[in-house]
Parts: C-alpha cells; structure tokens; sequence
C-alpha cells in the first residue's frame, strides 16, 4: 500500500509539473497583457516601467524558473487586476465554488439514488420509463441553457428564487456557508440545481444499471430464499452493492463539478472561482489564469488519488487483487 | 415541417424491407438500426436538421448579416409579430432587430460546421494515434497511453478553457480547442480495438505474406476498428456541439460575427430578465434538439454494431 501511494504521488507530482509548464508557457503565448493594463494616455517611459514592475521584461524562461522558486513557497504571483497575490484572490472565491459544487453532488445523491433504484427495480412501470427518458433528456441539456431556463421560469415568471449572487452567509464550525441561512438557501437552490442536473442523470443510470445487475446475483436469491423482507434485501444488501460504483464515480465527478462551475457561476454570478477564470481569461489576467488552473490541477488530482486509496479500503475485491498484482 | 418529417420517416424506411431480402452485412445493419422507432424518428430529425443548416441562405427569410435587410426598429418582437416592413417574424426578433428563424438557420451552420469538422479531425488523429499505439506497444504505447490518461482525467471544458485562453477566439480556434479535447477518446477506443485484432488470424496471415506495416494497419486493422469508432464520434459529435455553444456563451468561443447557437442563446441572455424568453429560448430548443438526436443515433448505432448485443 505504501509502495503503491508513494508511485501514485510521484505520479501527481509529475503531472502537476507538466501542466505547470503547459499552462505558463501557453498562456504567454497569447497577447501583451501591458496594452490592458497601462493607461492609454501613459507614454513610452511609463510603459516600460510598468514592464518592468510587472517583470514581465525577463526572458519567459527566467519567469518560469521565478514562477516555479515562488510557487514551491506557495507564491503564485500577483493578480495584475486585483494587485493581490494572486492565490489570495482565488482561496478568498474557493468557498463559494466549493459550497455549489457539494449543494449539487448532495443533490445528486438526493434526487438521482431513489429515482435510479425505482427504475431498476420496477423496469417495466410507466414511471420508469419517464424516469429514464428524463435522464436522456438531462444529458442532452446543455448546462448553460438550462440554467438560463431556470431563471427564466423560477426567478422572472414566478418569482419564487433569486436569480443572481450568493446570499447572507453564516459560520458554524468554522464553515462559513449560505447554506446556513434560509435565505443563502434561496440563493443556492437554482445554481446548485443547475450544476447537478448531468450529475442527477448520471446516478440515476448508474443506480438504475447497478440494480437490475445485482438483482440477478445469487446473494440477492439467497436473502429472498432466507425471507427476508423485501425492503430489507433493496436497503441492506442492494443498495450496499450498488453504492461501490455510485460513491467512485460521484468522487471523480467532484472535480467534474467544480470545473463546469464555470459556467453556471457566470449565469448565476455567482462569486466563485469560475467566474474569476472567466473574467481572468478575458483581462489577461495571466497570475491569475495559471494559478487557478494550477490549483485546479492539483485538486483534480489529488481527488482521484483519495478516490483510488478510499476505493481500495471501501472494496475488499480490489484490495485483495492489487495486493496479488 | 410536419410534411417533410414523415416523409424523411418513410424515405428511411424502405430500403431496410427492400434490401432484406439480400442479407449483406450492410443491408442487416440498416434493417437493424430501423427497428427502433425512436432511432428512425431521431435520424430522421437529424437528417432534416442537416438539410436545414446546409440549405439555410435558400430558406431563410432574410440575410441576418446582411444590415439592409435589418431594421433595428423591429428588435425584440414577440414570434409571430409583423414587422415594419410588413413581413411576419414567425419565430420573433432578436435584440438587433434580426429575425430569429433567419439567425437560427444561419446558427446551425455554423454549430453543425464546427462540431462537424473538430470531430472528423479529431478522429483521425485519434485513429491514426491509437493504432500506432497498439502496433508499435513497448514504450511508444506506454507514452501515448499516459498522454490519453492524462488528458481524460481532466475535465473536457476546463482543457477548452485553456486553449481558448493560449489562442484566442475564432472559428479554427474552437475547432482546433475541440479536437485536443476529443482525440483521446478515439485513440483509446481504436487502440483497445486495434490490440484484439492484432491477435487475429488474418493479421498473422497478412504479416506472412510479407505486406508492409502501413498495408497492414490501415487496410487490414483498420477498417475492423471502425464501428466502435463511429459510434464514438456519433457521441462525441454531441459533445462537441454543446461544448462549443458553452463556450460561445461564456464569450471566450466564437466571434460576433459567426453567431451560432450558443451566441444567439447568450445575446438573448440579458433580455431574459424583463421577460423576453424566446430570443434565448427557440435557439436553445434547437440545440437541445439536434443534440438529443445525435445521441440518439448514436446510442442505436452502438446497440446494433455492438456484436455483444446481438440477438
């Protein structure tokens, strides 16, 4: 095991290097931030002390090696907009997007397991049948249009929710959430509903898939053949079988959700990290872009790492095979 | 529309009767695919939504790019309003005083283009990579392998984030940010294939008779790797699609001056809030639209090419 996560961390580190030279090299590829930042009035002087100031008058080789000997520090660089470091700029916005990204995976878990093991159970049930073509719907929708469309029904035709913003906050434990008060609730509900919907679709195939798979197994007849309940063999033995899948794959997904993000920050403005790539992207805010996709990176990593190690303990299967491989 | 819908539908039927009677490998595929009456009904969908991209400057009331034709006095109209010039918008207008319908077929031209083109690339680097991989093994497939690896385990929207970012907008931009994004589901779909074909027969005998690598992997293995492959890109001709419109609508894809779906989705965008649904609404019914037909197609085609499944 300890073999096994000391290869798998080099392996992270490897590959968080490689996108690090990637991510740096490409986006200074693209056009001269300066002419953004400058004032248009500045003359020649002014200019190249701002370059200068900016360090952006170096070799790009030598930003690199700047850029690596601060990052090892956990310096990323200062944000050319906000004028702050620019990992405090993203660390400030990560509890926003952390905060949607688990409203919408508890969503998900919510809504998608019970409909998923309904239609497995009950594959021939007209409810099924609408169960499952909702899911092929759900992956279809774009993400983006659906939450336009959320806004258009809840928050302008009813005028039930909020459409826009993160509400009042709360802090219990040291969490500071909206989730806390009702009325961040209210802000929360359509975007993390919006973020969950291809999760919710998602678990619903996979309950769906994993149910009607098990219920063909011999430990399923044999619980029968036992007498056990009905409810008891779907909630004890059922269910503990298909969760291995659904719990793996959700775990994956969780990165999954934290980059679309994106997208339904910007609809819903709210003030995650997502929308800061986004304004980053179209300032040239180059810190700022190549630390947040460094730490995004990272995150990704780091979750399939846990997803893997978690995976092993949860399964005894996998364990008992990797430790024969 | 109602017309040319059923008559697609009866079009796509006959040959599966008539060619029943000759059982081909094709003639038993396309009888196959016509079984399901949701597939048929999608590729007819699909077919009908081609020939409205394709034919759209013939059918499309008015020229959206053409300002002439464009009276800003009749922006924001409700669908079935009558404009100044006493044409009806049947789909309404959007904020520029374009007709919608017009701007729709326009849209999908370059949607369907776009999602189009970055697929058939990205199919054949991902063919030609995957067989490599397979054909070459040792460290060559070691290498190419963890490169897919690595680019699917991160999320398809953020790599197309940072693309766009490196190259700016523009339509070979998206595309090319489209294909990075896709290739390396084709080339672990070709080289899994490739790697059971390899063990074959026939491949044994082609090598034996002395023909070249090149003959062996394109002629021999290659067209035995197709069907996976097709259905992959059927669904990632989709994902595609809808990745681009994403990316339209966060302002980082295409340009203004090529609007597609997901453009004219996102100008509607700020009218939304005072109530102006449709100028964000039909556009993104007709993504919807062609994307769930897509999939739909696509999920037949991996029923019926799948020899697993077969009955």
């Amino acid at each position: 095991m300890t073999a096994y996560l000391l290869r798998r961390l080099m392996q992270t580190a490897v590959v968080v290097m490689v996108m690090s030279v990637i991510v740096f090299f490409g986006v200074h590829v693209i056009g001269d931030p300066v002419w953004l930042l400058v004032n248009p009035q500045m003359d020649q002087r002014d200019i190249e002390a701002a370059v200068r100031a900016l360090g952006l008058d170096r070799p790009i080789w030598e930003q690199y090696v700047y850029f690596v000997r601060g990052a090892l520090q956990g310096d990323l660089g200062r944000s050319f907009i906000f004028g702050e470091p620019a990992l405090t700029v993203i660390v400030q916005r990560m509890p926003a997007t952390l905060e949607l990204a688990v409203a919408a995976l508890v969503m998900a878990i919510v809504i998608g397991i019970p409909l998923g093991l309904y239609a497995g159970l009950k594959p021939q049930h007209a409810l099924s049948k609408i169960i499952m073509a909702g899911s092929i719907v759900g992956f279809s929708l774009p993400t983006f249009w659906v939450g336009l469309m959320l806004i258009m029904v809840f928050a302008v035709m009813l005028g039930w929710l909020p459409s826009t913003g993160r509400g009042p906050t709360a802090t219990y434990f040291g969490i500071t959430s909206s989730a806390f008060t009702l009325e961040g609730l209210r802000y929360l509900f359509l975007p993390a509903l919006n973020l969950a919907l291809l999760k919710i679709s998602l678990v619903i195939r996979l309950t769906r898939a994993g149910a009607r798979e098990s219920l063909q197994q011999d430990y399923i007849k044999f619980a029968r053949a036992k007498g056990l309940t009905h409810g008891r063999i779907v909630r004890v033995h059922l269910l503990k079988n298909i969760l291995i899948p659904v719990v793996t794959v959700l775990g994956l997904e969780f990165g999954n959700l934290i980059a679309f993000s994106v997208v339904t920050e910007t609809i819903f403005a709210w003030p995650g990290m997502g929308k800061l790539l986004i304004g980053a992207i179209q300032t040239l805010d180059r810190p700022v872009i190549v630390a947040h996709l460094i730490i995004i990176v990272l995150l990704f990593v780091v979750i399939n790492l846990v997803v893997d190690v978690l995976y092993t303990v949860l399964d005894p299967r996998v364990r008992v095979a990797r430790q024969t491989a | 529309m109602s017309l040319t819908d059923s008559d697609a539908k009866i079009d796509a039927r006959e040959p599966a009767t008539s060619l029943a009677a000759v059982e081909t490998p094709f003639s038993r595929f396309v009888a196959d695919y016509f079984e399901s009456r949701i597939a048929t009904g999608a590729l007819a969908v699909l077919v009908l939504i081609i020939c409205l991209a394709l034919l759209a400057p013939l059918l499309a009331p008015q020229n959206p790019y053409n300002l002439a034709e464009v009276d800003v006095l009749d922006s924001r109209l409700p669908p079935a309003s009558v404009g100044m010039a006493g044409y009806t918008y049947w789909l309404g207008t959007d904020g520029a005083g374009r007709d919608l319908l017009s701007a729709i077929l326009y849209g999908l031209r370059i949607s369907l283009l776009v999602g189009v083109a970055s697929c058939l690339i990205a199919t054949v680097i991902g063919a030609v990579i995957g067989l490599t991989a397979a054909y070459a093994g040792g460290r060559v497939e070691n290498l190419l392998m963890r490169l897919v690896d690595l680019q699917l385990s991160l999320p398809a929207i953020l790599i197309a984030l940072i693309l766009i970012a490196m190259l700016g907008k523009g339509v070979d931009k998206v595309i090319i940010a489209l294909v990075t994004v896709q290739w390396a589901y084709y080339a672990r779909t070709v080289r899994g294939t490739a790697l059971a074909e390899l063990n074959k027969e026939y491949v044994e005998a082609a090598r034996c008779l002395g023909f070249s690598h090149t003959r062996i992997v394109f002629k021999q293995i290659l067209p035995n790797c197709l069907p996976p492959l097709i259905v992959v890109a059927t669904i990632q001709a989709a994902h595609a699609i809808a990745l681009e419109a994403t990316l339209s609508f966060l302002g980082v894809g295409l340009p203004r001056t090529e609007p597609s779906l997901g453009l004219l989705i996102s100008n509607g965008f700020e009218y939304m809030l005072s109530g102006k649904y449709w100028i964000s609404f039909i556009p993104g019914v007709v993504l919807l639209i062609t994307i769930m037909a897509i999939n739909l197609v696509g999920d037949q085609l991996r029923d019926v090419l799948n020899p697993r499944l077969k009955r």
